[in-house]
């Protein structure tokens, strides 16, 4: 495999951004590593536009400090090039058509590739004369993901651009986001709270809540976290018994309980003999676990 | 792709299931990790794990520059594992099933050589 594994892209430490009475980031430390697709997920309002917004050099952070590819990424010629931020919200200059935009991307990142741009464009179909203000709401999304795509730079953030764009479409850029990462590897970072669907692309998952990162852990790790058992309540009990519960409903006899930590092999031979069920706990729903639990009992054995 | 077991294995044991059923012939180039990935959905890594599963249980070899291929003998190997697995992943649960209704070990040989006799040929 020659995914690089050693380098970090973007590296924040402790990072604070204060708004008038709010706060957006509190004491955040992560780091994105290079040439990984990463999940930046939490549930709106958690800080994830008000991280990347920072991290891209177009905000500046209250305290902390922010590197990417080991530099100051504000107002600096060097790195801006080489990153690419993405959002839902994206303005564009008034009468703008499409082709302007693409044009002025073209010229801003250096790895533009007008073959991908051109192939996207007839993916999603979009109207080139069409200028952006008048487009609905999906069009203007595929023009900043085409953005984000095509404009290939070494680390690019999509800030739920894909939110606008109907199911077909979006699958339509999961597809070309993975084809063109496996050819042309680079670092990725998806801001999502629609977790299942970005689930299997994502190799490391941030996760904010509040302003604070809760957890940076790869993917694969996560699910292993917990695990939901249905069976006989009797059964199901007798195999939990000793374990941090999540949750536990119950119809009649039978029972589903989440718990933390993987199942042991004495444990799922039992399971076996007592015919109880394991589902797998989606990534969707570990994170709802996660950033709904009682602070005061399970905050800090999560952040760790 | 969602059963339970982590998506790297679910990758290995397809590319297994192929080499089983020969439409992956031994000495042939397996699918690359990318082409793996662009088919399932999935990360890359993810699926480069699942193939390095492969490699580390000598069902694929890694020719430098070339790629992935099928080992000389990968399908036996594998009908090897797969028999020594057999008693647990289908006995054990058939005769937990057959106490649970009240069907006894030898009505459950029977059931075997009627159904195995009513086999479409």
């Amino acid at each position: 495999m020659s995914y690089d594994t050693t380098g970090t892209a973007a590296q924040v430490r402790g990072v604070t951004r204060r708004y008038r009475s709010a706060t957006a980031l509190d004491d955040v430390t992560v780091g994105f590593q290079q040439d990984m697709i990463h999940g930046l997920l939490g549930r709106n309002g958690a800080g994830k536009t008000s991280l990347m917004s920072i991290v891209t050099g177009q905000d500046w952070p209250s305290e902390g400090e922010v590197d990417v590819f080991g530099q100051r990424p504000h107002e600096n010629e060097q790195v801006l090039p080489r990153i690419c931020f993405v959002r839902e919200d994206q303005r564009y200059i008034d009468d703008a058509k499409a082709s302007h935009a693409f044009n002025a991307a073209a010229l801003a990142f250096p790895n533009w590739d007008w073959g991908l741009a051109e192939r996207l464009i007839s993916d999603f179909n979009l109207p080139q004369k069409t200028r952006i203000k008048k487009m609905s709401k999906g069009q203007r999304s595929a023009v900043a993901v085409i953005i984000g795509l095509a404009s290939r730079a070494d680390i690019t953030f999509f800030d739920e651009p894909y939110m606008g764009l109907d199911a077909v479409a979006r699958q339509t850029f999961y597809d070309r986001l993975l084809q063109d990462y496996a050819e042309h590897p680079r670092t990725i970072v998806l801001s999502s709270h629609l977790i299942d669907e970005i689930a299997h692309l994502i190799e490391n998952v941030v996760l904010i809540d509040s302003g604070r990162v809760l957890l940076t852990e790869p993917v694969e790790q996560l699910r292993g976290r917990a695990v939901t058992l249905v069976g006989r309540a009797d059964a199901v009990r007798e195999i939990t018994a000793d374990r941090e519960v999540l949750s536990r409903e119950s119809l009649g006899r039978m029972e589903r309980t989440t718990v933390l930590g993987a199942l042991t092999e004495t444990e799922q031979r039992r399971m076996v003999e007592l015919d109880v069920d394991v589902v797998p706990v989606s990534l969707q729903q570990l994170v709802v676990h996660l950033t709904t639990r009682d602070p005061q009992s399970g905050d800090q054995e999560v952040a760790r | 792709m969602e059963d339970g077991r982590p998506l790297f294995v679910q990758i290995a044991e397809e590319v297994e299931s192929s080499v089983l059923d020969g439409s992956l012939a031994e000495g042939e180039r397996a699918p690359s990790t990318n082409e793996l990935a662009v088919f399932h959905r999935i990360n890359p890594a993810t699926a480069a794990k699942g193939i390095n599963l492969l490699v580390d249980r000598e069902i694929l070899i890694k020719r430098r520059g070339l790629g992935m291929f099928v080992a000389e003998g990968a399908q036996e190997t594998l009908r090897a594992q797969r028999r020594q697995r057999f008693a647990d992943h289908y006995l054990t649960p058939m005769l937990a099933e057959a106490r649970y209704i009240g069907l006894s070990v030898e009505t459950v040989i029977e059931l075997l050589r009627e159904r195995d006799q009513q086999r479409p040929t």
